[in-house]
Parts: structure tokens; C-alpha cells; sequence
């Protein structure tokens, strides 16, 4: 199972997802819950990519947001940017959404950045770089600062990078902000092109209609399939995710499916729409073992067989060293550490991910396990300091006043970085600290924007 | 269909033995349908201070036995002997001092704590039913129990909400402790907690463990906890005991096949290593309605095969216990008037025709003509909206000595019965242990081997 996973494939595309600066925030009376702050992540196409963290890190928040998922008193803040970067889908909405095309191929070499950062309220730091002439032009178009500069119109959200927008089957290499979609062309990307599962088979499901109903509810509406032709194509699909005498078991209702079986439902619907990317949020944490590894199992089946890029969000580490490629942790808000995940697994390079592989039963042979002291603190404030330096074994003066950004950890590979004043190796603790401080934004008084 | 583990009888240190335990729900009733057997005739002892857990998948009974050995839930049958005395014959009165002894963990912080309490009347809760000496020296016993579990003095005038899930765990914990009880169910105590938090709690259960030499039932359904905290463990499928035994012995070398396909389902925190992973078909049965024979049955990597169809290939033989897993939803299925309408009519109903089912499970597989000709007159039977009978067939001639089927009246008796295997004491639920089958072990290697050919 494991030797044809992805990333030992030699051509590995372009990520079809492009996550950047994401900040996902929620007012309340009390204080604002900064739930997603500044995550960046990349998913290929056929690959896992696995998020874990603890309760109330931010995974399912990002996962949402990436759905745009998020409602009142929610929000996802300027500067974000979710980039879908998957060619035949760019070309599609440049046909269905012409109004809201633009094109960057000419401009984008002549955008002068210094004079850019001038124009708006942020530093190259807030995109996660030190110099202006660092930051890509589709961080600050699909952060939504294209209308300030002159980039593209409001309310833009198709954008051509290689190609022209006027025809649309030529364009080579663009991407959809998803963060800037609405109506039509927010519904078409959900379901159509990403789809979710969540934990809770049952409350994904509506209990006063059969599945079949529910299961072709979907098919019209994306695919446009009616009648008899929707019925067994919707089979077909039960069929696929392993729920024998379908034909019976459409006409049911979710009541009469036990736990697994309705998560494999909910597969068949997540699949109706024959979606490039699949998000699911801890979708086994609800199932028994063996059940869990029958799901598990299946994901690794569809994935082979139709090239989906799965963001698999779990807070079970066992689970994510079966079905993840590469792996990125989250805490309170913030990815702390990204590698490979027999990287991860092997030398985790940040303390909080030691910390959590210490403290699973099992892994350890002493008598008392190994924990974590305290608990994940709400990410209520802009960071400025280490949020995990109040609870972390290895921390000296500078984690309390300097706050760390993402930096190659692993001398033998490049992809392996995390989020703490410890890397890169090669500095002592005090160059470090210096050069994290440099590329955090400055010290703002009160951060809303 | 009783457990029998006979040497165990009588030993001394046991604090808690349970015979042949059996906890019914829904029994007779109105319309005198088939009880839920939820515990089906368990038998095992826990000796005083040790840690017993209790492993198995939800709706297996873990629950309600833990539940039932605290009389939380009446016995239907069998005995629980607490230091000797039997407590499934208490009156009212003897079971409220007999508590004292007994208490129990449960699951959710979130809903075992009463968010109109403070932290302090929760915890004290237990002396006050009890009447324990005077309201001064109730406060001071519940202040300095936060304080050994984990909390501070003044958290006894908070409120729940207050806490986080692992505070309130321990909360919990600690009003389990109020009235020095000996022996502890924990059901799932910390299956609702972050991983590092779970440690914690872990940590403290050992701790509490050792300090007061506390005796627990620890049931969850995460192994590594589990094997971390367990002296002994119990696994448990569909009601009764599977195998019980010293942990790091049943960990490490399974003997019941449940227990292999158990260990080896669990995900592993290490990308690196290659293992088979034996994925079981199906769900667990219907508690209303057991298998007959070994309750395993319907899903065993290792179920025993009739002598006549040896060389049936392994996915001829995977798609045959579908078709029974089909049959049996079927039959268990409500059928609407309107769709019995329908069926005498001969109109479509949701129970499509089972034919096709049959063709679309076997299509990629060559079935023998013998097996062809069967599965045509199951379908036939099917059809014909006689499950029952399409059941018989298919028991008569796939099934074996572990669905209750007696290929061979001569020979001693078929009833299913605990072997002991293992150099120490452990005891397992399986046909495969008679002398005259192979163990289990090795069969699932070979199967799984043939299925993917390698």
C-alpha cells in the first residue's frame, strides 16, 4: 500500500490547492478568536495530505474555510487567499464567468512591489516574507488587494496567469480564488469540484429521505442526471464504496444503515459529483476499529482509482501515519511543523509534535506516560510570542518575545519546516530569534483589518 | 450456550467473580419479540488490585456488563459474587451500602457532571446520600480529594463549565473517591480527551491506583490504552468473552482470531511499517438476533470450512458470507403492507431481485457449477421472499461446526467451549483450538496470502 503512494512519483505536478495566509477569525463580545492564523498549505493531486493537532488547533476551521464553510459572527480576513489551481477548471469558470475574469500574464511582471506595499496597509510580512520582490503577485491578487493596485476589477475571481481570458479553452495556468467566489460560482466549487465529509455520519445525512434520494439530489444538481439514469448511477456508486445489494439499500433510509455503512453513504455522495479534491474531517473518528480500517482501506482504493487529493484532518496519530503522504501539524492556530510523514514520524522536529508522539500509549515502555503540561491557549491575540512556549519542555527567553514563523528544519529535506526558535540548526539560539523576528510584521496595536 | 472457565473458581484474591453473567433488555414484552442480549453468559474473575480491561466494539456488551457489575442494570441471569457474597441478590437497602465499595467513571465529562452544581456539591454529592460524619468535615474530605487529584482547594466553589475536559475528568474521578471505594468500573474514561490529556488522566488513574490499591474495570475501546494500563484483558464480541489473558501476552501473541483481527485493525503510529492488515468484512451482528454457533462467525478470517468445497477460492468465499450478511438484512427488514402489496402483485419493491445482487457480487469470480447451482436456489428461495429457507440452504452447505451446522454427529460434541492456550493463564473462544483443527493463527496467514498472492 504503501509503495505507490504519491510522492515517490517522479513528476509531481502542480498542488491543486493552494493554501496562503489564511486567517480565519470570530468575533465575539468577549474577545476575537483568531481560530486560523496565517496557515499556508499545498495539496497535490492523488495525494493525502494529513492535518493534525489537538482539539481546538484550527483543523476543522480551515477545513471550513477552505469550503467556505464559515458564517457569522465568522470570518475570513483580507489577505487570504485559497487558490484552486486545476487548469480544466480554471478554463471552465473563464467560460461561465467572464465578468469576473482577469487576466495577470502581462501585468504580473510589472507590478512594482515596494510601491505596492506602499499602496496598502500590510508588510511583505504579513505575507510570510522579509523583501517586497519576494511575494507572489497571486498572494496579494488573491488576498483580494488586485482592485487597490490596479490588477483586476472588484469582484474578480477568475484569474489567468498563462493565457487569455478571452479564450478560454487556451488558457495553460490560472487559478479561482475561492475565497472571493459567490452564488453560482461558490455552489459549482462546492460539492462539484471539493467535497467534504464529516465526523458525524448521521447528521450529514437527512433522516426523512432515502439515501438514494439524497444520493441523487446531488447527482442533479451537479451532474444533471434524472430519473431512471441518476437511480443507477446511483447504485453504481454505493456499489463503488462497498455496500452490497444497492439497489435495495437506495430505497433506505439512513436509520436502517449501521455506523460504517452510513459513512460509506456518505462517501457515495461526497463522490457523486466526482470531485478533484475531498476534504474530510476526522471522518473514522466516530467508527470502530475495524470499521475504521474498512473506511481506511476504501479512501486508499478511490484515491487510486481517481486521482483525488484527500486533506485528511484527524486527531488520531495512528490514523494519519496509515493514510497521509505528507503531514502537517496545527497548533492553536498556526501549522507548527510539515514533513513527509515517515519524516514526521522519524525525527519530529518540533516539541509539540514530540511531545504529542510521547504521549501515546504504547509508543513509550516507562511506567507513567509522557504528557503535555497545561492546555492548547485560544489564539485571542496576534501572536507575539511562541504560543506553545508556555507549555513547552524546551523553551529559553526568546520564545516568550519573539514569535516564530516557518523555517527549514531537517538539513537532509528541504520540504521538512517548522514554526520554532530552535531551527535552522545551524544558528545559535540568538541568530535565530533575530532573523524570526525580522520576518514577522510589525507590532501592530490592535490587528483588525 | 454458557462460558465455562472452571479453574478459576474458588481462587482466593478474587474481589470480584462474575458467573455466567447474562443482561437482557427488551425480554418478552408485549409481543414477546426477541430480547437484546447484551451480555450473553459471561464468566470471569478480577483479583483485588489489579486492572482489568475490557476491549471490544461498540454494541459488544462492554457497557452494559461494566454497568450491570455495579447493578446499575439488573442481571437476567447468573451471579456476581463481590468478596463472596452474591449482589445480584441484594434488596434496596444492602445495595446502597454496599455502593460505598463500587463506583463508576463514566465516558463524557461534558454530561456526567451536573452544570448546575458547583465542583464542590458534585464531589460531596456521595457523602451527603451517605450521611458521612459532619458538613465541616464533608468540605474538608472534598478539598483535600481535588487537591489529590489534580486540583486546587478553591476550584470547589467553580462551576463546571469553568473546567476544561480533562479537569472535569478528574472531578469526576475524584467524586468516585469521596466514599474510598475498592473497586472502580472506568468506562471509557478517556476516550472523549485530546491524547496528551488522556495521558494525564492515565498517570492518574495509576497513581490513585497504587496510593488507595484500588481495583478496576477499565473498559475502553482504544487498545494502546489498554495494553498501557491493563494487568489483564478481557475481549470481548456480540456478548461474550472472546479471550481472556495476561496483556502483554494476548497483545503479543493473539490466540482467537477476533483478538488477531482486532490487533492488527488498530492504525499504528509508524508510517514506516509494512504489516497485513486484516480487514474484516461486514458489521457485527444484531445482538437480537446472534449467530448460531460461535457469535464470531459471520465475519472469522479463520471460520472453519466444510471438508467438501476445500479449494473454493478465497473471494468466492468472501462474497458467500456477503450473501448471507444480504439475507439476513433482508430478513430483518420491515416489510411495509404496501410493499407486501406490491410483492404479491409481482410490482418492483425496494427487495429487488436477488439474482442480480448475486451476479453483480460473483461476476469478476469463477464459481464452480456445484456453487452456482446452490446459489441460483438461494436466489430462487429469495426471491420468493422465504429468507429463512434461503438461509437454511446456505448454512447446510457452506457452514461448519462454528455455525453451529454438525457436519459429523459421531464425533464429541460441537458446543463451543474456552480452551486454554498460552504458557500462562489465558483462555480462548474457538473451535480452532480443538485438536482436530489447525489454530488460528497460521489459517489467517494462508488465507490472506491466497487472497492478495503474494
Amino acid at each position: 500500500m504503501t509503495a505507490d503512494r504519491v510522492r515517490d512519483r517522479p513528476d509531481r505536478e502542480d498542488p491543486i490547492l493552494q493554501v496562503r495566509n489564511l486567517r480565519t477569525v470570530f468575533y465575539t463580545d468577549r474577545e476575537t478568536i483568531r481560530a486560523a492564523d496565517g496557515v499556508s498549505a499545498d495539496i497535490y493531486p492523488g495525494e493525502t495530505l494529513g492535518v493534525v493537532g489537538e482539539s481546538g488547533s484550527g483543523k476543522s476551521v480551515t477545513a471550513r474555510s477552505i469550503m467556505r464553510l464559515i458564517d457569522s459572527p465568522g470570518q475570513i480576513l483580507a489577505g487570504s487567499s485559497i487558490r484552486y489551481r486545476q487548469t480544466e477548471t480554471v478554463r471552465a469558470y473563464a467560460d461561465s464567468f467572464s465578468g469576473h475574469t482577469a487576466e495577470l500574464s502581462d501585468v504580473a511582471h510589472e507590478v512594482d512591489k515596494s510601491a505596492a506595499f506602499d499602496q496598502i496597509d500590510r508588510t511583505p510580512q504579513h505575507f510570510g516574507h522579509e523583501r517586497p520582490e519576494d511575494v507572489p503577485v497571486a498572494d496579494l491578487v488573491g488576498g483580494g488587494y488586485g482592485p487597490e493596485l490596479g490588477l483586476c476589477d472588484e469582484g474578480d475571481f477568475v484569474f489567468v496567469t498563462d493565457g487569455e481570458a478571452t479564450r478560454p479553452g487556451q488558457i495553460q495556468r490560472g487559478f479561482v480564488e475561492i475565497t472571493a467566489l459567490e452564488g453560482e460560482a461558490k455552489r459549482l466549487m462546492r460539492g462539484g469540484r471539493i467535497a467534504m465529509i464529516f465526523q458525524d455520519p448521521l447528521s450529514s445525512l437527512n433522516p426523512v429521505f432515502t439515501i438514494g434520494n439524497q444520493i441523487k439530489e446531488s447527482l442533479n444538481l451537479h451532474r444533471d442526471m434524472r430519473g431512471s439514469e441518476a437511480t443507477r448511477e446511483a447504485a453504481d456508486l454505493l456499489e463503488a464504496v462497498g455496500i452490497p445489494d444497492s439497489r435495495r439499500r437506495l430505497k433506505e433510509y439512513p436509520h436502517q444503515f449501521s455506523g460504517g455503512m452510513r459513512q460509506r453513504a456518505v462517501i457515495a455522495m461526497a463522490l457523486a459529483c466526482d470531485p478533484d479534491v475531498l476534504i474530510c474531517d476526522e471522518p473514522t473518528t466516530a467508527l470502530d476499529v475495524t470499521i475504521e480500517a474498512q473506511i481506511l482501506d476504501l479512501f486508499t482504493q478511490l484515491q487510486a482509482e481517481r486521482d483525488l487529493a484527500i486533506l485528511f484532518i484527524t486527531h488520531d496519530m495512528g490514523v494519519i501515519a496509515n493514510v497521509a503522504d505528507r503531514v502537517n501539524v496545527m497548533y492553536a492556530g498556526e501549522m507548527v511543523e510539515r514533513a513527509d510523514v515517515d519524516q514526521l514520524f522519524e525525527h519530529p522536529r518540533h516539541p509539540y509534535t514530540q511531545g504529542l508522539l510521547e504521549s501515546i500509549p504504547g509508543a513509550q515502555s516507562g511506567d507513567s506516560l509522557s504528557t503535555i503540561e497545561g492546555t492548547v491557549p485560544t489564539p485571542n491575540e496576534p501572536p507575539t510570542s511562541c504560543r506553545f512556549a508556555d507549555r513547552c519542555p524546551k523553551a529559553f527567553e526568546a520564545c516568550r518575545e519573539v514569535h516564530p514563523v516557518s523555517v527549514p528544519a531537517n538539513e537532509q529535506n528541504d520540504d521538512h519546516t517548522a514554526a520554532c526558535l530552535l531551527y535552522p540548526e545551524n544558528m545559535s539560539e540568538q541568530e535565530a530569534a533575530m532573523m524570526h523576528d525580522q520576518r514577522n510584521p510589525p507590532r501592530e496595536e490592535s490587528d483588525t483589518s | 450456550m454458557s462460558q465455562q472457565i472452571g479453574t478459576e473458581r474458588g481462587s482466593t484474591d478474587a474481589l470480584v467473580q462474575v458467573r455466567n453473567l447474562k443482561t437482557y433488555y427488551d425480554e418478552g414484552g408485549l409481543f414477546g419479540g426477541q430480547p437484546v442480549r447484551a451480555v450473553d453468559g459471561v464468566t470471569f474473575n478480577i483479583q483485588e488490585g489489579e486492572t482489568l480491561g475490557l476491549v471490544g466494539e461498540s454494541g459488544c456488551g462492554k457497557s452494559t456488563l461494566g454497568r450491570t457489575l455495579l447493578q446499575l442494570e439488573d442481571a437476567t441471569g447468573g451471579e456476581i459474587l463481590y468478596d463472596g457474597e452474591d449482589i445480584t441478590s441484594y434488596e434496596q437497602d444492602e445495595l446502597l451500602s454496599w455502593r460505598r465499595n463500587a463506583q463508576m467513571v463514566f465516558q463524557d465529562p461534558e454530561s456526567s457532571l451536573n452544570e448546575r452544581m458547583t465542583v464542590g456539591e458534585i464531589v460531596r454529592e456521595p457523602l451527603d446520600v451517605h450521611e458521612w460524619k459532619t458538613d465541616g468535615e464533608r468540605r474538608q474530605r472534598v478539598q483535600s480529594l481535588l487537591e489529590t487529584v489534580g486540583l486546587q482547594r478553591e476550584h470547589y466553589y467553580r462551576y463546571p463549565h469553568q473546567f476544561s475536559g480533562g479537569q472535569r475528568q478528574r472531578i469526576s474521578i475524584a467524586r468516585t473517591l469521596t466514599l474510598n471505594p475498592d473497586f472502580m468500573v472506568l468506562d471509557e474514561p478517556v476516550s472523549a480527551l485530546d491524547v496528551s490529556v488522556q495521558a494525564e488522566i492515565i498517570n492518574l488513574l495509576e497513581e490513585l491506583q497504587a496510593e488507595f490499591g484500588l481495583t478496576y474495570l477499565f473498559i475502553a475501546h482504544d487498545l494502546s490504552v489498554v495494553r498501557h494500563i491493563s494487568d489483564r484483558v478481557a475481549v470481548m464480541y456480540l456478548g461474550h468473552i472472546m479471550e481472556i489473558g495476561p496483556t502483554e501476552e494476548l497483545f503479543a501473541d493473539p490466540s482467537n482470531p477476533y483478538t488477531h483481527a482486532l490487533l492488527s485493525a488498530i492504525p499504528l503510529p509508524d508510517p514506516g511499517q509494512e504489516r497485513d492488515r486484516i480487514t474484516l468484512q461486514g458489521t457485527p451482528p444484531n445482538p437480537r438476533y446472534p449467530p448460531n454457533g460461535c457469535p464470531f462467525s459471520t465475519r472469522c478470517p479463520a471460520r472453519i470450512r466444510p471438508s467438501g468445497y476445500q479449494d473454493l477460492d478465497e473471494g468466492v468465499w468472501s462474497q458467500l458470507n456477503t450473501v448471507r450478511e444480504v439475507l439476513r438484512e433482508r430478513q430483518r427488514a420491515d416489510r411495509t403492507i404496501r410493499e407486501r402489496i406490491r410483492g404479491s402483485l409481482g410490482w418492483e419493491t425496494r427487495f429487488g431481485d436477488m439474482n442480480d445482487t448475486i451476479t453483480e457480487l460473483f461476476g469478476e469470480f469463477e464459481v464452480p457449477a456445484n456453487v452456482q447451482e446452490i446459489l441460483d436456489e438461494v436466489a430462487r428461495r429469495a426471491n420468493e421472499n422465504d429468507e429463512e429457507a434461503a438461509l437454511t440452504l446456505l448454512n447446510d452447505e457452506f457452514g461448519s461446526v462454528c455455525d453451529g451446522v454438525d457436519e459429523d454427529p459421531e464425533q464429541s460434541d460441537s458446543e463451543l467451549q474456552f480452551y486454554t492456550v498460552g504458557s500462562t493463564d489465558r483462555k480462548s473462544y474457538c473451535h480452532r483450538h480443538d485438536s482436530e483443527y489447525r489454530e488460528p493463527g497460521p489459517v489467517i496467514e494462508d488465507r490472506s496470502i491466497k487472497e492478495h498472492g503474494e
